[in-house]
């Protein structure tokens, strides 16, 4: 066996496939297999259920925020309509189900590749527009998608929505929540990790080229409509998967959800996490969940505090306050988001105390 | 021969005090380092003085640091996370260097960025006024009468968006702004990037008869030595951030080095071979 | 005949509306390339400030409304210096994000302080401003409307195109460093084009409020509705603007008259999906010059 290998002071990085490693040192490595450890083997039996429902949004949201960073993040291609897209993914699902009976394991990704072709129909106007133009298509797209929702009534039960009733996958039933813990975050794995390896791959590279210098990645041969295509479809990928989940997990959906308001709180966990990074996404969906869960909490708990309850309803509208504050304050002090603040800290600790 | 570029350097330096006791000073550059981001030094210890009227010419090869230096007089380093760490600028015997870009200008100093930094979507009379932000609300008609004056071309394309001028017009485009606001010191970074021969002759005409006509002092930073060195009164050499020559324009033609390495002449006049400058620049380290 | 003529008037004063709604949104954009997505809000703030001081503190009517001018153009100020000001030469996502945020905040603020139900103006306007065209009677409302956004397209048209300050605001959004070269002084530009931008946002804000009540969700929906209409005449034109809201009322009250009302609320983004893919730049917006 070879000796383990631990952080090196510099770069001494010989060939391209050490530096394209995802792990640098074997500490990665075994501090990601305690992690999963403590992921499946750990959480789910010592929390209750509340905390279980959290993480479950959070394994949700993450898969989603993951596929937008790969367009925003790496592509450099804005979108603001990943909230529909998101609902598309979860209507495909809960369709396939109700109407055609699929099994969860086929709905759930071809809720995924439906969503994928519509990701590509509203990303075929970056063919032609950059920046601003893209991010006002997209939004466009948005509200096309939530209308088409609402009024397409005979297949998505317009306002009514659609109900899934006792999905199981593969006999096993996954009403609880703690089944369905295993199911989102097995998926939620795999597709960090493909994600992961995207990034480091001829397409990850092309990707990255579009968003540095799209005139100069044409220059260089990359076919950078396909490719941005390709971008939309992956993220897209992503976001109907990530939707699919959701309505086994809520089981039943209504087009209520999938608004505009989606769209910018997938955004914001990805600005907040870190753009251009992957476990950033992750954070990022924590982060968000987690602070609109607590300030849930707080006008509940203001709410029952005796006769406060008036109070209460004034307060409500902080929520909205704080949370945009928060990426206000992120945008302004720390634009690079989560993933460095956790950068800064490793790097701290791994020098101390020597750290400045 | 090394001897005499090394003395030159060194004599500079003790001719510059009695220079700065002296009234005809527009510019003093005193030892100054400049540091980007924190970490990349671009000028190790500059020191220019550049006098009233004259117009005094900055060679050198690419990454030499001259447009560093420009912009250090002119302020502009700081949006681009640049810094001058040591030594001082002083203009009119008033200290600048920590001077905000807007402060510069409206003391008299305008540079003219490189490679043509046109408004492409205003038109051309429109870019030329916004040459007079420096004195803003005071009248510009006898001002843009000048520039046309100068530059004929210009007042046949004054409706023209300035993204569809050419080349040509577009370095005249400049030059006539910065003349809008009055210079009393002219920076010209580069005014012969990417021209035909031809044109370059006529702008370096415009800028002599600019220096004559309206008093301004000016310094140009050129790769064309040739061109500058004819019009102008002193010049400087720099290379890896530092000044390494630095003389009168006439002696400046004549020293063999500069002939050599930046006019492309040997001592007897005929071209140089390229094994022969490859030789230069071996040498070269030791300046 | 009288139900097309009577479409065709809602038309053109709801786009008028929306006209006006867009005018704020492309100060900015013109003189600072931000993407304002805050935009509905910065018209509900200036709704609110004017209801506030006029019907509240039960001051006069051109004083409040001089003092909401003043008090917007103030805030602009202060956004601009808090939060903008950082950002200069960020990333377009970061900056967008910013102002994302800075809506959200704003709205809850908002709804915090006057909460989420209908409000209205006293009334104020003349009723002898009403139009009667036989057929059609035009409200004073609209009237007034009308004349304000002309006003308003006249006065800034000059502003940008004649005025010494305002060729100084494009040439900063054309080229930053070229115009610190000059002696442009680009932060007075940017906190100017933002007090600016708020005092047309109230304005907006104003008289949308006279006409349809003041709510936060509407205003800051409305805020979205500028979208469309800037593409429609280019993100930069201020004429297009004007126009680009004239066409999307139009299309939206034919549509909800002819064809079906929730039709019309989507009405204008399928449109702007279709420029988008004809004609990017918009009716009159700049093609962009790039050189290579």
């Amino acid at each position: 066996m070879r000796k383990l290998q631990f952080r090196p002071c510099g770069n001494f990085n010989e060939s391209y496939e050490e530096e394209l490693a995802i792990f640098e040192t074997d500490f990665g490595r075994v501090s990601m297999l305690i992690g999963l450890l403590l992921l499946f083997v750990v959480i789910p039996f010592i929390t209750s259920p509340y905390t279980l429902y959290i993480l479950n949004s959070i394994g949700i949201y993450a898969i989603a925020a993951i596929g937008l960073n790969l367009l925003i993040g790496y592509t450099g291609q804005i979108s603001l309509g990943h909230g529909a897209f998101f609902g598309v993914g979860a209507y495909t699902a809960a369709i396939l189900a109700t109407k055609t009976g699929f099994p969860i394991w086929l709905s759930i990704p071809a809720a995924g590749i439906v969503t994928a072709a519509v990701g590509i129909i509203f990303g075929l106007p970056s063919a032609r527009l950059k920046h601003l133009y893209l991010l006002i298509a997209t939004l466009a797209g948005q509200f096309i998608i939530e209308y088409v929702l609402v009024q397409w009534e005979s297949l998505t039960g317009g306002a009514e929505g659609i109900s899934i009733i006792g999905a199981t996958f593969l006999k096993i039933d996954i009403g609880s929540d703690r089944a369905f813990y295993f199911l989102i975050f097995i998926c939620f794995a795999l597709m960090t990790w493909i994600a992961v390896n995207l990034v480091r791959t001829r397409y990850g590279r092309a990707f990255i080229a579009i968003r540095d210098n799209d005139r100069a990645a044409e220059g260089m041969g990359i076919p950078i409509f396909r490719y941005k295509l390709l971008s939309f479809a992956i993220s897209s990928f992503y976001a109907g998967f990530a939707g699919g989940l959701y309505a086994y997990y809520m089981m039943s959906i209504t087009p209520e959800p999938f608004n505009l308001w989606l769209s910018i709180w997938l955004i914001a966990m990805i600005i907040i996490g870190g753009l251009g990074n992957i476990p950033g996404s992750v954070f990022g969906a924590i982060f968000i969940v987690v602070l609109e869960e607590l300030l849930s909490l707080g006008t509940q708990y203001l709410m029952n505090v005796g006769d406060s309850a008036g109070a209460a309803i004034t307060i409500a509208p902080l929520r909205e306050f704080v949370f945009g504050l928060a990426i206000v304050l992120f945008v302004i002090f720390e634009p690079k988001g989560l993933a460095e603040v956790w950068r800064v800290i490793r790097s701290n600790f791994r020098l101390w105390p020597f750290s400045y | 021969m090394l001897n005499f570029l090394q003395s030159a350097g060194q004599g500079g330096g003790g001719k510059k005090k009695v220079q700065f006791m002296e009234n005809d000073t527009r510019l003093q550059i005193n030892n100054i380092s400049v540091v980007y981001s924190d970490v990349i030094q671009v000028l190790k210890g500059v020191s220019l003085t550049i006098k009233k009227g004259q117009v005094v010419s900055l060679l050198g090869s690419n990454g030499a640091g001259k447009t560093t230096t420009l912009k250090a007089i002119s302020g502009l380093l700081k949006p681009e996370n640049g810094k001058v760490t040591e030594g001082y600028i002083e203009y009119d015997g008033e200290s600048i260097q920590n001077s905000s870009p807007e402060d510069i200008t409206r003391k008299g100093i305008i540079q003219v960025l490189e490679g043509r930094q046109e408004f492409k979507y205003l038109t051309v009379e429109e870019n030329l006024r916004v040459g007079t932000a420096t004195r803003w609300g005071k009248p510009y008609q006898k001002d843009l009468g000048l520039v046309y004056n100068y530059f004929p071309a210009l007042l046949a394309r004054k409706k023209a968006l300035a993204g569809y001028c050419s080349g040509g017009e577009l370095q005249m485009l400049v030059i006539g702004r910065a003349l809008m606001a009055h210079p009393q010191l002219l920076l010209l970074d580069e005014p012969s990037l990417g021209l035909a021969p031809l044109l370059v002759k006529e702008i370096f005409q415009i800028i002599k008869r600019i220096n004559q006509e309206q008093e301004a002092t000016l310094m140009v930073v050129e790769q064309n030595a040739n061109m500058a060195l004819q019009i102008a009164h002193y010049g400087y050499v720099m290379e890896n951030g530092k000044i390494v020559l630095e003389s009168e324009a006439a002696e400046l033609r004549e020293n063999p080095d500069v002939k050599e390495f930046y006019l492309g002449t040997a001592a007897s006049g005929a071209l140089k071979s390229y094994k022969d400058v490859k030789a230069y620049k071996r040498r070269k380290r030791w300046l | 005949m009288e139900f097309f003529l009577q479409l065709l008037v809602n038309g053109i004063s709801l786009g008028f509306l929306y006209s006006l709604s867009a005018l704020g949104f492309v100060m900015i954009f013109k003189s600072s390339s931000v993407l304002n997505l805050a935009h509905g809000e910065l018209l509900a703030i200036g709704a609110f400030l004017f209801l506030a001081i006029s019907t509240w503190a039960q001051l006069p009517i051109w004083l409040s409304f001089a003092l909401t001018l003043v008090g917007t153009f103030l805030l602009g100020f202060i956004v601009e210096r808090f939060f903008l000001r950082p950002l200069i030469g960020e990333d377009l996502i970061q900056v967008i994000m910013l102002t994302l945020g800075l809506g959200i905040m704003f709205k809850g603020l908002l709804l915090f302080v006057f909460g989420g139900d209908i409000h209205e103006y006293r009334t104020f306007l003349p009723e002898g401003l009403s139009l009667d065209l036989g057929i059609v009677r035009i409200p004073s409302v609209n009237v007034a409307t009308f004349i304000i956004g002309i006003l308003f397209l006249i006065l800034f048209g000059f502003f940008f195109k004649y005025s010494s300050q305002g060729i100084y605001m494009r040439s900063v959004a054309d080229n930053q460093s070229a115009a610190l070269s000059l002696g442009v002084h680009v932060r007075r530009v940017f906190a100017l084009s933002w007090a600016i931008a708020f005092i047309v946002a109230a304005m907006s804000g104003i008289v949308l409020g006279i006409i349809n009540g003041i709510n936060v969700h509407e205003l800051s929906a409305i805020g979205l509705k500028v979208f469309p209409v800037v593409i429609l005449g280019g993100l930069d034109s201020i004429g297009g603007a004007i126009l680009g809201g004239i066409i999307i009322g139009l299309l939206e009250t034919f549509t909800g008259g002819y064809i079906s009302t929730s039709l019309r609320e989507i009405i204008p983004y399928i449109v702007l999906i279709i420029i988008l893919m004809v004609k990017p730049y918009g009716l009159f917006g700049l093609v962009e010059i790039e050189r290579v």
